[in-house]
């Protein structure tokens, strides 16, 4: 039943050569733990995706009964935690994940350093790798005002400050950020559009841009 | 495709077009079937492999998140100008690096360009700079190093920022925010009471409003932060206060002073500070 309708979809859109490359490729033996253990120094970058998954699954639940607006933010955030059915364990999820996605991908950051990975021809799957790490940064920097309590905004605060010390674009860049001069109303749904919308969006062409490559080079191969 | 191709033509069909063969061979590497070794399939093989390295990250994961719930301060008061601001651990390097008297006041443009953006502008040209034909990293030594030297540059500045807020809150006698609401709600669970929710609590009316201590606070100007009702502003409501604080606390407290409240000894008498904590003792919600 299955294979016929896998079958019927491919007669007409012919996938199975799609499917051969996404899944149906060999893997080296020098990133497989199974047969070298120190390999496991090869998951990260898997174990960065595997990371990036749960924070949008659980981002996607925060958002059914989180509010971004500066009276509400913070007692949806409360309620959510204290009163839904399993809250707490998917805002834990959502913030412990946020340090961990960092922490798997510097570890795969190092990884691709030490190993000397970005190397011709990869040099462009790094630069993509770089601006994929500042987008989480920012997806940190932002993620972090949501909450809406004092360590939330003081830290937002020195922030834009910091942000509003470069040269020339420094004031610009904090009035952007801001959107105004003070941390307030509007401050909160532009993080909260940025968090959800324009940093995940530019999050995931990152990602497959960075799968596509990976993919269309091959995993470096052993030193 | 399925006519034959002579290896020698220089120009090919490509679909329907001809387009000139290329001479320089392709600069992607062959693929790894061409390679010896015990390679095996990405799905199902490999990625079961890996996921068992999943399953054991997600089990970490998850202790993490059950045992240690995530942290919610107090509402943010954008007024209270004693709060001690902390960003979150991945960014205090950054935090502590502009910190210094070369990288923060006048210089502050040079610690933002020069310290902050021009490593990360070289990290994100790493490929460019480092762009010899050898991987191993000790035949690298200046890439190598100045990586090693960013790395322990980066956890001593998180090092030494992270001390300096915990001595910054020694000193000022602070318990961070979500620390004190965990333990407010924890023991409000243990006397059966509900969970207190910050800013909405109900505050208890006044008692004894009208002994001339109230008139002591509102000329030592202690209303101007605790509320001209003493229901809390910048500082916390002190109706109420007696269920918290002893008599002892209290005097203590004005007299050091603590958090962001600064001592009071010398601008009060002792016997107005003592008529001050007897009064407050007194503040219970049940009392009237």
């Amino acid at each position: 039943m299955l294979k016929g309708m896998y079958n019927w979809i491919d007669e007409r859109l012919d996938i199975t050569p799609m499917w051969r490359d996404i899944a149906d490729h060999e893997v080296p033996e020098h990133v497989n733990p199974a047969h070298h253990f120190s390999a496991f120094v090869y998951c990260f970058g898997g174990l960065t995706f595997f990371i990036t998954v749960i924070q949008i699954l659980s981002g996607m639940f925060l958002t059914m009964y989180y509010v971004p607006d500066i009276i509400n933010a913070y007692y949806s955030v409360d309620y959510l935690q204290h009163q839904v059915a399993f809250g707490q364990i998917v805002r834990g999820m959502h913030h412990w994940g946020a340090s961990l996605v960092i922490v798997m991908m510097f570890l795969h950051t190092l990884r691709v350093f030490f190993t000397g990975s970005y190397k011709a021809p990869r040099e462009m799957n790094w630069v993509v790798g770089m601006l994929i790490f500042f987008v989480m940064l920012g997806l940190g920097f932002t993620g972090y005002l949501l909450p809406w309590d004092n360590k939330a905004y003081f830290a937002t605060k020195v922030g834009l400050e910091i942000a509003g010390s470069v040269p020339y674009l420094g004031e610009y860049i904090k009035i952007l950020m801001n959107g105004g001069t003070i941390v307030g109303a509007q401050t909160l749904t532009r993080f909260f559009a940025i968090h959800v919308f324009f940093l995940p969006g530019a999050l995931l062409t990152l990602l497959a841009a960075h799968f596509f490559m990976i993919r269309k080079q091959g995993i470096s191969g052993p030193l | 495709m399925a006519h034959k191709q002579d290896p020698n033509e220089k120009v090919v069909y490509v679909g329907d077009s001809r387009i000139r063969k290329r001479d320089r061979a392709p600069a992607y590497p062959p693929d790894f079937s061409a390679y010896p070794g015990k390679s095996e399939a990405f799905i199902p093989n490999f990625l079961l492999k890996e996921w068992m390295v999943g399953v054991v990250v997600l089990v970490g994961f998850l202790v993490l998140v059950i045992s240690e719930p995530a942290p919610l301060g107090y509402p943010a008061d954008p007024l209270n100008g004693s709060f001690i601001p902390i960003p979150d651990w991945y960014f205090l390097f950054l935090y502590q690096l502009l910190k210094y008297p070369y990288t923060s006041g006048s210089y502050v443009g040079f610690g933002v360009v020069a310290m902050s953006g021009l490593p990360f502008i070289a990290l994100l040209l790493a490929p460019f700079l480092d762009s010899g034909k050898e991987r191993r990293f000790y035949r690298r030594p200046i890439a190598s190093s100045l990586m090693l030297l960013s790395l322990v540059a980066a956890s001593y500045l998180t090092w030494v920022s992270w001390n300096h807020y915990q001595h910054e809150l020694a000193i000022n006698k602070v318990t961070p925010e979500h620390i004190e609401r965990e333990e407010k709600a924890r023991e409000a669970r243990e006397k059966g009471l509900p969970r207190p929710v910050p800013g909405k609590e109900k505050i208890p009316a006044m008692v004894a409003a009208d002994d001339p201590a109230f008139k002591t606070m509102q000329e030592a100007q202690c209303i101007a932060c605790h509320g001209t009702e003493l229901e809390g502003g910048g500082a916390p409501a002190l109706r109420g206060v007696g269920d918290k604080l002893s008599k002892q606390e209290i005097h203590d407290t004005i007299l050091n002073g603590r958090g962001g409240m600064p001592p009071f000894k010398g601008q009060l008498t002792e016997e107005q500070i003592n008529s001050i904590s007897t009064w407050l003792e007194k503040q219970k919600a049940g009392a009237e």
